[in-house]
Order: structure tokens, then sequence, then C-alpha cells
């Protein structure tokens, strides 16, 4: 007799949670504007996040334009050069990939795959949105400001970001400062609700150990991020102060422009000590959330359960306590104390265990499955790819003596954008591949998802690849131009950057074309019916599709199994939906019933 | 003890946390959303503390002029002579006396004691600001004595601009928990906690566990003075 499930029981818990207090909308405002909804929130989110990230991407396209044909385009110069690189990773990494996965697929997917109505403070959470918005304004009017935004690169170091000369120290280092300042406030009251709603708000039945990934990995992330932004918080007061009243946290008694400035007996290290505290949990804030939704995916389009599913919880689990103790693994070049790069390149490679075992898992999971390549199975083995890509090159930059020849050459960021960008980038498009037919009714174009997957998978490796090279070749990143005629950048080193700015280009293309697909479909899709996919999860039982506010119908659905019940030896279907009964659970034997 | 133990079996407070975490529905059994949403804010704001006084301590470390002499800088000048940290006990002791009163009040407000639970709120409150008060005065006095941000008249500048921030940090707390109390106050006199009125900006249902939930802030801010005290005053 085949094995029903994960812990299957008919036992079903009486109920433990009073029914929650929803807020209902009278008026269009309420309903659309100031919803209180979490899915509703988790759209706004969504549409603000893409929306600046296209912005992003704009900026990384002009950034392109001047690194691979330096003479032909007179687009920007040095400084909006430096400004635009900057602007170019700050929105990426904090205003589009935290904000989309915690923000959007936070508030939509964890009420919906706990078995929830709602969040457990909806007004709060409508609140948090309007401080992103609100952030994501600052920071797009630095734009505007007379000086434009800071261009010290996004990591901020001072004494270099609010000394003259470099550009943007009036208004925009105070905007962006602002700016982080109210995304972190808008964050914390989002993320107090995305922990405590998982903890205290499940459904019958629905144990921890029975969640989706997806809502594990965000989870996990939620927890390290409220942990890790009071650090960023605390570095940008700080910054503040030492740019507007004088006050020297960061900065060293200087000579700058002819004249000593007046501050004195400041530590920059300081500022890097903090900024990476933020820093490197923050690369997992971003990849946890991906982690899980790429496992979920894998699983359901693989039609096979995921492997070693208490391994991968706990894998989530080691990793975040870890990326708490390897921050300093970004300054080996900062004149820090040698001793600390022993004990930092240790805690990087033990980092990497938890890791590995989740893209084992994973690869795993494929084994043997009965494997569909529909899109969101492409782009999630996408992530695997690039994801491996980039976490081989973190060996190299982990380790202290690789890391110093390598460090601020174009191996970094050959290796970050195949890690940090590419593998969340490709786990978003995943995603929103799996859910647009939940969120909206409606599938997504499957021809243009083919395109858009093929052009972004194969031009991100025309793109990043080549940089790695271009690192061991030694051509310096944050550079506006390299000169032909430089006896250290090699002709190759010029063919190479027009080579990938013509990827570049291609690829950026191949996004707008999502983007018009996502529009498109809203009205013109292929209708999706409330399963497309025959998953488990509880957001596809649920009564509409899409799901109206309340999210369940009369009664909340009592989950008896694990959401990884594919392929099930002996059952009639491929799949046993979280919310089935073991008894109802029909058999290919009509005979054979579970007892 | 129900359980004996027996050797190689857990203790039952272990179980009892591992059936907790294992378990279906909640993990905090019976303390619906609202206090395990302020214990986590609180322990946000733990690392925002936290990583204040460590910037604190680095930048008093780093810095290459000598640090001012807390005894010194923080005596008032009474009865024509220097009492180091008078001051400061009065404050110190004004802020844990808040704490009694607030914990007071949630016991009567578990009692449904209405109106013994808002007179505490309201000295809590009173506390509070006389706490704020204070610190507002020790402020004017240090920048009488020409404490700036940037430079002081006995060494590193580093003393005015971390004492300003953390205290500064902290007072707002103070203050926006005073604010809270009275407006808490206003809604436990009024019997918003009994008949569940929904509350006039987020419309939730009042309950009488917010007035602990309140506490549970109010005992954080006095704890984190605790530490501001014992690394600016003390060390």
């Amino acid at each position: 007799m085949a094995e029903l499930g994960h812990d299957a029981t008919s036992y079903a818990p009486p109920r433990e949670q009073p029914e929650m207090e929803l807020p209902h909308s009278h008026s269009f405002w309420t309903t659309y504007v100031f919803s209180q909804d979490a899915k509703t929130i988790a759209i706004q989110y969504s549409v603000t996040a893409i929306s600046v990230g296209l912005l992003a991407l704009l900026l990384s396209i002009l950034i392109r334009l001047q690194l691979g044909f330096p003479n032909t385009f007179s687009l920007i110069d040095p400084s909006t050069y430096l400004q635009y690189v900057t602007m170019h990773g700050m929105i990426m990494v904090v205003y589009l990939l935290t904000a989309l996965f915690l923000g959007g697929f936070g508030n939509y997917f964890i009420p919906l795959m706990i078995g929830a109505r709602d969040m457990a403070f909806p007004w709060l959470n409508m609140l948090s949105f309007w401080f992103y918005f609100v952030s994501v304004l600052i920071l797009v009017a630095s734009f505007f400001v007379p000086g434009g935004p800071t261009g010290a690169g996004w990591t901020l170091y001072p004494p270099q970001l609010i000394s003259e000369g470099t550009p943007g120290i009036h208004g925009g280092v105070i905007l962006m400062m602002v700016s982080l300042g109210v995304f972190i406030a808008g964050f914390t009251m989002g993320g107090l609700n995305y922990v405590v709603t998982i903890l205290q708000y499940r459904t019958r039945g629905m144990t921890l150990m029975r969640m989706p990934l997806t809502i594990w990995g965000i989870f996990m992330a939620t927890l390290l991020a409220l942990l890790a932004f009071p650090a960023l918080l605390v570095a940008a007061l700080m910054v503040l102060l030492d740019h507007l009243a004088g006050t020297s946290f960061f900065m060293p008694a200087m000579f700058s422009m002819g004249e000593q400035l007046p501050h004195e007996g400041g530590s920059p290290l300081l500022f890097q000590h903090l900024f990476w505290f933020f820093g490197h949990p923050e690369v997992y804030i971003v990849a946890l959330p991906a982690f899980g939704v790429v496992s979920d995916i894998l699983a359901t389009h693989a039609r096979r359960n995921i492997f070693g599913y208490r391994m991968m919880v706990w894998a989530l689990i080691a990793i975040g306590g870890l990326s708490f103790v390897v921050w300093a693994h970004h300054m080996y070049v900062s004149g820090m104390n040698p001793y600390f790069g022993f004990l930092f390149a240790t805690t990087t490679l033990i980092i990497a265990v938890p890791t590995a075992i989740k893209v084992y898992n994973w690869v795993l999971t494929l084994w043997h499955g009965n494997i569909r390549l529909e899109i969101p199975m492409l782009f999630a083995i996408g992530f695997i790819f690039t994801f491996i890509n980039g976490g081989m090159t973190g060996l190299f930059l982990g380790n202290v003596t690789v890391d110093v020849p390598l460090a601020d050459t174009y191996f970094v960021v050959g290796h970050f954008h195949m890690v940090m960008a590419l593998a969340p980038v490709m786990t978003i498009f995943a995603a929103i591949y799996h859910w647009y037919p939940k969120i909206t009714g409606r599938m997504l174009h499957e021809g243009m998802g083919k395109i858009h997957f093929w052009v972004t998978f194969i031009g991100a490796y025309a793109i990043f690849l080549p940089m790695h090279y271009l690192g061991l070749a030694g051509v310096p990143r944050r550079y506006y131009a390299y000169g032909e005629s430089s006896p250290f950048i090699g002709e190759s080193v010029v063919t190479l950057n027009a080579f990938i700015t013509v990827a570049a280009v291609l690829v950026a293309a191949a996004q707008l074309m999502f983007i018009y697909n996502l529009i498109r479909s809203r009205k013109h899709g292929k209708e999706a019916g409330p399963n497309p996919w025959n998953a488990n999860t509880l957001e596809w039982q649920t009564e509409h599709t899409p799901p109206t506010h309340g999210n369940f119908g009369k009664e909340l659905p009592v989950v008896y199994r694990w959401p990884y019940d594919y392929g099930v030896p002996g059952a009639k279907y491929d799949f046993i939906p979280q919310n089935v009964p073991p008894e109802e659970v029909e058999m290919i034997d009509e005979g054979v019933r579970r007892t | 003890m129900a359980e004996s133990a027996s050797p190689g079996t857990p203790p039952p407070g272990f179980t009892g946390i591992v059936s907790d975490w294992s378990s279906d529905q909640t993990t905090f059994k019976g303390a619906g959303w609202g206090k395990p949403m302020m214990w986590l804010f609180i322990l946000s704001d733990i690392f925002i503390f936290g990583m204040f006084l460590l910037g604190y301590m680095a930048a008093r470390m780093s810095t290459t002029d000598p640090w001012p002499d807390a005894s010194a800088v923080f005596a008032l000048n009474m009865f024509g002579m220097q009492i180091p940290l008078l001051l400061i006990a009065i404050m110190t002791f004004i802020l844990i006396s808040s704490s009694g009163t607030m914990a007071l009040a949630v016991k009567y407000g578990y009692e449904r004691n209405r109106k013994v639970c808002g007179r505490l709120i309201l000295a809590t409150a009173a506390l509070g600001a006389v706490f704020v008060g204070m610190q507002a005065f020790e402020w004017s006095i240090l920048i009488a004595d020409g404490v700036r941000p940037w430079a002081n008249p006995w060494g590193a500048a580093q003393f005015g601009a971390t004492f300003f921030l953390i205290t500064g940090f902290h007072g707002t707390h103070v203050t926006i928990g005073v604010i809270a109390l009275l407006y808490m106050y206003r809604k436990v006199m009024r019997g918003d906690l009994d008949d569940g009125r929904p509350g006039a900006v987020t419309g939730r249902k009042g309950r009488w566990e917010m007035v602990e939930i309140l506490g549970l802030y109010w005992h954080f801010v006095d704890l984190v003075w605790v530490f501001i005290f014992a690394f600016f005053y003390l060390w």
C-alpha cells in the first residue's frame, strides 16, 4: 500500500483561532487604492517595484552603451555614469528585488498558501505599501534635484559619499538616505505582518513542516530583513548627521580640494561593517524567497515531490543564521584586521554547505520526474544554471588570497549578477508565469514566453560570462571609459565590451515584450481555470479565481498533507491537493482505500 | 510535575516548546497576533539600539582624542559642590518607576478595573513625560557647557555626536510611548476596551490585551535606557 502523503492523518484538529477581523471596503478608494486586502497590496507592491525596476533597466542600458561604444554614444558623462551605476544597483537590490519578493509575493501568497483570510494586521500592511511608495518617490525625486542622485556606488562608502567631487553630494545623498529610512520603516511594518501571520494564522492541519517551501523562504527572508535593516538604518542616520550636522562618525581627518575638512576621528571602516552587516543578509533576503519559489515550481512541473523537504527547510534556517556571520567577506581589501579575513572566509565556506544541499535537492527533484517544460519550469531550470554558476565564482571571491587580485574587477560584477541578479530575476519570471493564471484568471501567452525565456537566458550568459574573463584580464569596475590605447586594456576587452552591450540591449528588448505580454494577457489571455498546473498548494484550491477578499469561502480549508503529493503510486491522479482528506483520495483500483 | 523526570526523557518545558512549534494553526498558543508582533518589533528595535551602541563603542575606540570624563561632564552643581550623576540617577529612578506603574496598569486592566487602570496609565505617561523633560534639561546644560555634535571642550568630538544621537533616539521612543499612553488612557476611560469599539485609526476592535502590548513596548524602552545609562554614564 502506497504511503499517501507526508505524515498524512485523517484527524482534523479543532479550530483554535477566532475568525479574523476583516476590514471590508465600501468605496472605490478603499477597494483599489487604500486597500487593506493583502492581494491588492501585493499587486500595488509588484507594479511599483517592476516600474522602478524598468527604470533601473534603462539605466543599465545607458551604462552599457557607454562601456560598449565609448566614442559612439555621448549620452552620459562621467558623473552621470557614476550616478546611474549607483541608482541601478540600489534600485535593483532594494527597491525591486526586496520589495517584489517580500512585499509582492509575500503579501499575495502568505495568506493564501497557509490558509488564512488575510494578514494579521491589514491596516499596518496597507501603511507598509504607502511607505514603500513614498520611498520610491523620494528616490526618483533625487534625479531632479540640483546635482542629481548620489554617485558613490550602491555601497555608499564614506568618506567618498559626502566628499566634494563625488556627484550628487548635495541633494542626492540626503534623498537617498531619507528614502532608505522610509523604506526600512515601511518594510518593518510589512515584515512584522508576514512573520506573525505565518506563525499565528495557519489553517487547521497546517503545521510548519507542511508549509510550501515558498512560505518557508519568505518567512526566513523576512526574519533576516527585520534584523539586518536596522544596521542600514543606523548607518544612514549617521551618514546624514555627518553630512548635515558636521559630526564625524565615519569621516576621518582628511584633506579635500586643498583644504582640511572639519571632520576628525571618524571610522570609515565602521560604515563598511554596518553596511555589510545589512548587505550580506540582504543577499539572502533576496535569495531565500527565490529558493522557496523555485522548489515549489520544480516540484509542480516535474510532477514529483521535492527531494528532502525537511533538509530543505533546515538548510533555509541554517543559511539564514549563517548569513549574519559572513559579512566581512565583502571587506577583504578594506584594511580591516587580516585575521578577520581568515574567520570570514571560513564562515563563507561553511554557508556553501547548506546552499549546496539545496542545489543537490533541486536536481534530485528533477531526477526521474515527469518533467513538463512549461515556461515557469524553463525559468526555474534557468535559475539552477545561473545560481550554480554564480555560486561557483563565489568560492573564488570567498577566499581571501583569490579575492585580493579579483576585488573591484569585472569578475565581481559577473559573479554577483549571476548569483544575485539573474538567479532571483529568473525566479521572479518563473513565479509570474506560474501564478499569473491565479492572479488574473488568464494564462500568459506561451509563444512570447518561450522567446522571452530563451533570449533572457542565453542573453544573460552572453552578458555576464564574458565579464569573468574581463575581470581575470584585470579590467576594474565602475570606470567610465578605459581608453583603447592603454597598455593594460587589451583589444579583446574592447571587443567583448561591445559584444556585451549588444547582448544587453537584446535582453532588455525581451523584457519589454514580457511587459507587453503581461498587459495583453490580462484581457486576451487564454482562460486558465482554477488550477491550470494541477498544483497541490492551497492557493489553487480557492473557490474563486482570482481569489476574492477573504481568500476562501465560508469555511477555511483543512490541510491533511504536505504540498508535494505529486505522482503518488496507486493514486488515480498525479496530484493530491493539500486539503483532500485521506479517505477521499481516488485510487486506481476503486476497492483499495487507505484506512 | 506530572511527568517524572526519568533519565533519558527531555524536560517537560522542552517537549512543550517542541509541541507548540510542531503544531498547526498557532505557534504561540493563546497569544493572538498583537503580542507576537510587538515582541518581534522589539527584537528588530533591539538590533537598532544594538547597532547604535556598537557604533558608539567603535567610535569611542577608534577616535584619536581622549574621551571626556563622564562623572565630570554629567555632574550637577548643587549646594556649592559637584555631585556626579545626580540628575541621571533621578531620571533613571523615574523611568524605572514608570515601569512599575505600567505593570500595575496591565494587572488592573485584566481585572477590568477601568478607573485604576486608566489612572495608572496616566501616571506612567506623566513619569515618562517628566523623564523626557529632564532629558531636555540635561541637553540644555550640556549645550550651555559647549557640547555640540561636532565638538566639545573636553576631547573627542564623537562624544557629543553619539550622545545626542543615541539619547535623542531613545527620547523619541519615550515620547512616542507617552503619546500612545495618553491615547490608551482615553480609550480605557471611555470603555473602548470593554465594548470592543473600533479604533479611530486602525479600525481594530478594542481589547484589554492592548494595554499589555503597549506595556511591552514601555518596558522595552526602559530596558534600553539601562544599557544607555551603563554605556554613557558609567563607562
